[in-house]
């Protein structure tokens, strides 16, 4: 294992059965101590892009490698410090807990034996390791799943949908399980479509549709980036509409259902704004920022183009956020400069 | 607080790692057998290599020892009552032909396609070991099952019938006897020279376990393969097949209980088995490195 390499490393993963393109020249970066939101809707290509990470399936073009080896040629010893599962976790249901822990314990070696009571408390199954799993509920399962992969000290956790078909203490369970995990030091990357999930957790993403990653970056950055909208109350807010729409470094401005104003501009233009409300007599009652929510813009990268067939898709501009990335699914070429985030919000209205 | 919050916090993953020692062929192995020994099916196979025996013994107990019978089996047959050692003999002339090839197949058709199906193949091929390793341990135990199959059969077999019928000098296909310890000696190697065929009905069986992914198919696959071979060998006009045919050697031991030895069927059957074993073997395993675990 090589620990100067990033943890995950994808480039130009390609996955086709017969004729379903199910992944299509996905690029990730998973970098040390991120908690990475792999996101999308059901079939969008982030299972499989796990399964091609752990080595159980075949790119059939491009390469993965974690902490810079290559599950494919590498075999077993890219999975050094790597753990997780793919899909719900599996176990022998013939098998008590804590002999299916054994069992991969003793495919682990390295100790891990030693580790099992450990992780059986981390996950709060002790009581119930003598039982078979095959009694087990779903969520136990899930938190034995945590356990198991908990066995092999990871560096990164690799974790497919953890919190599907928990009930809603689970998930939370979970997600201050993962928290916790993350703060000791231990790289997540967590495929989900559960959107509060990413939210609460992550700090970096990748939206996949369609096989094909439509942003990846910093989660902030997303949110700013599309939408850097504001909610404003004056004194008099009809006026100040009228003056909103007259100028150019405002967006969209206009009333919500409850009558109050909003407008999109970007963050160096309301300063100038405020000021021109001041001068024209109008006083500022609040001004505040509002950050788009992830689920709009999931749904604004992930669903327009349902709704628009082939059309080539944009991906909302990774702006300043350093690292982000966006991608354009009909052949931008490196270098060509990405679509602005209002541009995007407006391909999204329009469609 | 979540309830997870109030847990102990796990130890830090530490900084250099050193190098892992990563765990053997055999140590996977003993961990499939165990897998074995949990699984009620494992005592489906061996029960019915235990119970035939036994069944067969007390059947003969009740009739009083008649004998009777046809074909190589009926010297055994009238000597039945005459030495306990003529019935692992018997049994093995019985079973060997489609009993033995079913149980062997229960598990080696079902070891990879269980685990595919029931996704925990992912979850084992997701720790340090690599995918040559857990199929060598695969094949291993399914042969290792097969192996105490035959001698779990063997060893009841010769236990029922030496308490029914005593530990006497024993009868061979010539028609002479040998003494009680060199008949033990024997019933012995002809079982271990049955196990050539056997693990080649294991090997084929693990070939369409890793293939089809499907316990069922597999398990109906291997034993429609012993079948069809037993039809093909009973096909007028292509008799000159017949010592190729994987069944044809399932009496390869029989050589061992004629006077003299015939070691000639023990060869032939080693290198016939071979030309059946050793390509399914590769195939199963260049499938099992190659495929794609989505199973489950």
């Amino acid at each position: 294992m090589n620990d100067e390499a990033p943890p995950v490393r994808a480039r130009g993963l390609v996955k086709r059965y017969k004729e379903v393109l199910a992944v299509d020249n996905i690029d990730l970066n998973v970098n040390a101590g991120d908690v990475y939101g792999f996101l999308g809707p059901n079939g969008a290509g982030k299972t499989t892009t796990l399964r091609m990470a752990l080595g159980l399936i075949m790119p059939t073009e491009g390469e993965v490698e974690l902490f810079g080896r290559d599950p494919i040629r590498d075999g077993a010893r890219a999975l050094e410090g790597v753990a997780g599962f793919v899909e719900a976790p599996r176990f022998y249901p013939y098998l008590t807990a804590r002999k299916n822990l054994e069992l991969l314990a003793a495919l682990d070696g390295a100790g891990a034996r030693g580790r099992i009571d450990e992780v059986l408390d981390v996950v709060e199954l002790s009581p119930r390791a003598q039982h078979r799993v095959g009694g087990y509920s779903h969520g136990m399962r899930q938190r034995l799943g945590i356990a198991a992969a908990l066995l092999r000290k990871p560096k990164l956790l690799i974790l497919d949908e953890p919190a599907t078909g928990l009930d809603p203490a689970g998930m939370r369970d979970m997600r201050a399980l993962i928290r916790r995990l993350a703060d000791d030091g231990i790289t997540v990357l967590l495929s989900s479509h559960q959107l509060p999930e990413v939210q609460e957790l992550c700090d970096r993403v990748a939206i996949v549709d369609r096989g094909r990653v439509v942003y990846e970056g910093a989660l902030t950055d997303l949110r700013r980036q599309g939408g850097a909208g504001y909610r404003l109350r004056t004194t008099d807010d009809t006026r100040a509409l009228e003056l909103l729409d007259g100028r150019p470094d405002v967006e969209r401005p206009g009333r919500d259902e409850h009558g109050a104003l909003h407008f999109q501009a970007q963050e160096s233009d309301v300063g100038a704004v405020s000021l021109a409300l001041g001068a024209a007599g109008i006083g500022i009652l609040a001004l505040t920022p509002e950050l788009a929510t992830l689920e709009d813009l999931f749904f604004r990268l992930t669903e327009g183009e349902v709704a628009d067939g082939d059309r080539g898709k944009q991906a909302i501009s990774a702006g300043n956020g350093a690292g982000a990335r966006a991608t354009t699914s009909n052949g931008s070429a490196p270098g060509e400069p990405l679509p602005t985030a209002a541009a995007i919000e407006g391909e999204a209205h329009r469609r | 607080m979540s309830a997870f919050e109030a847990t102990p916090t796990l130890a830090p993953t530490g900084g250099a790692r050193a190098r892992t020692r990563r765990p053997s062929v055999l140590t996977v192995w003993r961990w499939e057998l165990r897998k074995l020994v949990a699984q009620k099916r494992t005592y489906l196979g061996l029960g019915l290599a235990v119970a035939i025996p036994l069944i067969f013994v007390t059947v003969e107990r009740l009739r009083g020892g008649h004998g009777g019978g046809h074909g190589d089996g009926s010297i055994f047959m009238s000597h039945i009552t005459q030495s306990g050692l003529a019935t692992p003999v018997l049994m093995l002339l019985f079973l060997s032909v489609f009993m033995l090839p079913l149980i062997a197949a229960l598990v080696a058709g079902d070891i990879v396609a269980a685990e595919d199906g029931n996704g925990t193949l992912k979850t084992i091929l997701t720790r340090s070991v690599d995918r040559g390793q857990v199929f060598a341990a695969k094949a291993l135990a399914a042969m290792t099952y097969a192996t105490v199959a035959v001698f779990c059969s063997a060893v009841v077999a010769t236990v029922a019938g030496v308490a029914s019928w005593g530990f006497h000098e024993v009868v061979t296909f010539s028609g002479s006897h040998v003494s009680a310890p060199e008949g033990l000696a024997l019933v012995l190697a002809a079982n271990v020279c049955y196990l050539i065929p056997l693990l080649t009905v294991t090997c084929i069986g693990l070939l369409l376990s890793t293939a089809t992914r499907n316990s069922a198919a597999s398990v109906v696959g291997t034993i429609g393969i012993v079948i069809l071979l037993y039809i093909v060998s009973g096909i007028p006009g292509i008799e000159g097949i017949q010592p190729y045919l994987l069944t044809e050697q399932f009496e390869n031991w029989h050589g061992l209980l004629r006077t003299p030895t015939d070691w000639a069927p023990i060869g032939h059957s080693a290198w016939v088995c071979a030309l059946y074993a050793m390509p399914a073997l590769i195939a199963a395993y260049l499938v099992f490195l190659r495929r794609d675990v989505a199973g489950g």
